[in-house]
């Protein structure tokens, strides 16, 4: 009982469920970037399809609103020809007093093949994966302020398509690391892919306690933190963090920690400007860097599809870099 | 009813005692260690060869879930699981519903616990009407139904003026106070140990500041109003050092600590597992070896179980969303037993720390085997090999992180003022 395995693995090391990047092998990190690959032409065909899927059914369950994430979602979903069902679960559906396992047992009914999940609380993907009947794929789609790890293998995605090797490069992630579940993810997916260095920036106040135990350098000066990176990934600031004594103003903020054009010449020039999206324009980020030449917010989106249809086909078992099945 | 228990080899913590010895219990009471009084004949001989006799045990903390919580456990249930795990008196928290703050409350339980017969149940009372902290609790009216002392269960009182005149209250009436050490802005909605493993599995933290600066503040109060006072499951080194730095000062502070602090930490959390969410959380492997250092240096003098049984929904549900605590009414002693074997403790540290040193913090004349003590004495087979599962538990919940942890111990029999309440056969 109280023996423990990768929840996420099967036994011969196949990507089963997805539900953090934290303990999956660099192999398994480099396929779903190398089946990415494969996919991204798929967008350009005037059929926009692939047979791999077909006759599956995907449950997107979110019990937290999202438009984008679902949307990728969904669309991947249909480009590899599955049927998809979307079921956003407002918190007062599950607040009536039916459970999570009550909710989950009403689905099992409906014969589905994956679950895509995103919910509020950390580690309800985990608790869903432990839940589900033994065929039922789990794919986390963002959990509380634990993992959201397909937003940090499209932004893998997006860095491999700029540069050409992971070794030398400098990140630095900045903002709100604290609440965010994408920092997390992307901190696992970038030391297991083993950049040279991963820095994080933000006051004390949004930056969590033995975040450095996850390898990481903190710094509270956004111009320190800067100097030389090859990737600056701006986190989106949420509006509560006004009202919570985290911080005293946007404004404030976005003097401290806003990335401006000025800010972004302490990276190397050839340095890229992800963000994970939607965009606070003039708190977490100027307009000018957003819409600027080293943005690649846009492509990031783009690359959502390619990399969630990769992960969605390797957790159905459908599909492997090696033997393709396009 | 006479009985005699031959051959055992008898541990008395409180007189240092640890020799092969008969015990003879008449009416009740203890009335020879070693020989029997001459013309005693005995009703019932028990042969302890090869096994301990030691004091009953004294559980600091033990949620019984009646009134209110039926649905999880009862008095009847959990002090009959109490007697099977060598546990003869149960001190239960206020924190039931309706909360323990009348003679009423307390009548009722007192009621059910003489109608089950299988453990001794003690009282906390509330310190704080409805334990809502704004207004103090009738103390003496709970006093003179009972009462061992007066709490606030896991419910803080924010107010330091309601506190200042709660411990004052207690005080005048020579109450002793028990005390949850916890600052409730700090913990916010935390609900795993600030930490690194709280920032990687991105569950709200419960910092250890939180201990800290709430043990500060009720120190404070405890010398300044001369309350006698108890602090309740405290879990981190840093307030453990506080609370020593006073004692040896010369305030008059107990400690317990719950088994489950001694031997897990966050750690151990893995992937949300919920039958690790307990309050306060697991903490750092640091932590740890402060407490069992702290047993061994008499800061905390008690371990106990922290019990709290919950049904199958409390626990079923992403971590931080479930009801915290764990069912240990079965594992206190096992878990004890098991600092003995792990060199941790020493035989008469561990029992000290269940029998007598409680006994002294609750002021009853419990935890000894002496002629003239009341005869509650547990007889353990310290080898007999078994397993915890839910089959092997013997409280109603069965949420326990140590299913499936090999014990070599077990309780035998159990008396409780020399009536037999439990045998295992």
């Amino acid at each position: 009982m109280s023996y423990r395995h990768n929840l996420q693995l099967t036994a011969d090391k196949k990507l089963r469920h997805f539900l953090t990047i934290q303990g999956l092998p660099r192999a398994v990190l480099c396929e779903i970037l190398d089946t990415a690959e494969t996919f991204s032409h798929v967008g350009q065909q005037a059929v926009k399809k692939v047979p791999i899927l077909r006759g599956k059914t995907i449950v997107n369950l979110f019990f937290e609103t999202s438009t984008r994430t679902r949307t990728t979602f969904e669309l991947a979903a249909k480009r590899l020809s599955a049927d998809v069902l979307n079921l956003n679960i407002a918190a007062s559906a599950t607040s009536k007093g039916e459970s999570l396992l009550d909710t989950l047992r009403n689905l099992e009914a409906m014969q589905s093949d994956m679950f895509v999940v995103r919910h509020a609380q950390s580690g309800a993907a985990h608790f869903i994966a432990k839940h589900a009947p033994k065929h039922i794929s789990v794919i986390n789609a963002g959990d509380g302020q634990h993992a959201h790890p397909t937003q940090a293998m499209l932004d893998m995605f997006t860095i491999r398509r700029h540069f050409s090797d992971f070794y030398p490069l400098k990140v630095a992630i900045v903002g709100d690391v604290l609440h965010s579940r994408v920092a997390r993810s992307e901190i696992h997916a970038l030391t297991t892919l083993g950049v040279n260095e991963v820095r994080v920036i933000g006051p004390k106040t949004l930056i969590p306690t033995g975040i450095d135990s996850l390898g990481v350098h903190v710094f509270h000066n956004m111009e320190e933190g800067l100097q030389d990176v090859d990737v600056v990934i701006i986190l989106r600031l949420q509006k509560e963090r006004m009202t919570g004594a985290f911080l005293p103003s946007e404004q404030e903020y976005f003097h401290s920690y806003g990335l401006t054009s000025e800010k972004l010449n302490y990276a190397k020039p050839t340095a890229i400007v992800m963000h994970p999206g939607p965009i606070n324009r003039g708190v977490e980020i100027d307009s000018s860097v957003a819409d600027g030449s080293q943005s690649v917010i846009l492509e990031q989106v783009t690359n959502g599809i390619a990399v969630r249809m990769a992960v969605m086909s390797m957790a159905m078992g459908q599909y492997t870099a090696a033997g393709g099945a396009v | 009813m006479k009985t005699r228990i031959k051959n055992g080899r008898v541990i008395n913590p409180k007189t240092s005692f640890d020799e092969i010895a008969d015990v003879v219990i008449a009416e009740g009471k203890i009335i020879a260690v070693g020989s029997a009084p001459d013309g005693f004949n005995a009703d019932q001989t028990i042969d302890a060869s090869g096994q301990y006799v030691f004091p009953g045990i004294i559980d600091l903390s033990a949620r019984l879930r009646e009134p209110g919580f039926d649905y999880k456990a009862t008095i009847a249930s959990e002090t009959q699981a109490a007697a099977s795990a060598g546990i003869t008196t149960l001190c239960c928290p206020p924190d039931t519903a309706p909360v323990i703050d009348s003679p009423a409350v307390v009548e009722m339980i007192n009621h059910l616990a003489e109608q089950s017969g299988k453990a001794r149940v003690v009282i906390i009372g509330a310190l704080s009407k409805q334990l809502e902290g704004s207004q103090i609790s009738e103390m003496s009216a709970l006093k003179a139904a009972g009462v061992v002392g007066v709490g606030n269960g896991l419910r803080q009182i924010k107010n330091t003026l309601v506190m200042r005149r709660a411990l004052e209250y207690a005080s005048s009436h020579n109450l002793t106070v028990f005390l949850f050490a916890e600052d409730p802005w700090l913990r916010g909605n935390g609900s795993a140990h600030e930490g690194a493993i709280s920032t990687r599995m991105g569950l709200e933290g419960v910092p250890e500041i939180a201990e800290v600066i709430a043990v500060a503040r009720d120190l404070a109060l405890i010398e300044q109003t001369g309350v006698r006072a108890h602090f309740c499951q405290l879990s981190t080194a840093k307030a453990k050092a506080k609370i020593a730095r006073a004692q040896s000062e010369g305030l008059s502070v107990t400690v317990d600590v719950s088994a489950h602090q001694l031997h897990l930490t966050d750690m151990d959390i893995g992937d949300f597992d919920p039958m690790y969410h307990v309050r306060p959380p697991l903490r750092s492997i640091r932590d740890r070896d402060a407490l069992r250092q702290g047993i061994k240096e008499n800061s905390v003098g008690v371990i106990c179980s922290d019990h709290q049984p919950h049904d199958e929904d409390a626990k079923d549900g992403p971590f931080s969303v479930t009801e915290p605590g764990i069912s240990s009414i079965d594992t206190l002693l096992p878990l004890t037993m098991r600092l003995v074997a792990d060199g941790v403790l020493t035989l008469q540290e561990a029992l000290a720390s269940l029998t007598y040193k409680p006994a002294e913090i609750l002021g009853l004349d419990l935890g000894t085997i002496e002629p003239g003590a009341t005869a509650d004495i547990v007889v353990y087979d310290p080898n007999a090999f078994w397993t915890l599962t839910p089959e092997t538990m013997n409280s109603a919940g069965k949420n326990s992180p140590f299913l499936g942890w090999e014990f070599d111990g077990k309780v035998m029999k159990t008396f409780l003022e020399g009536r037999l309440v439990y045998s295992r056969d």
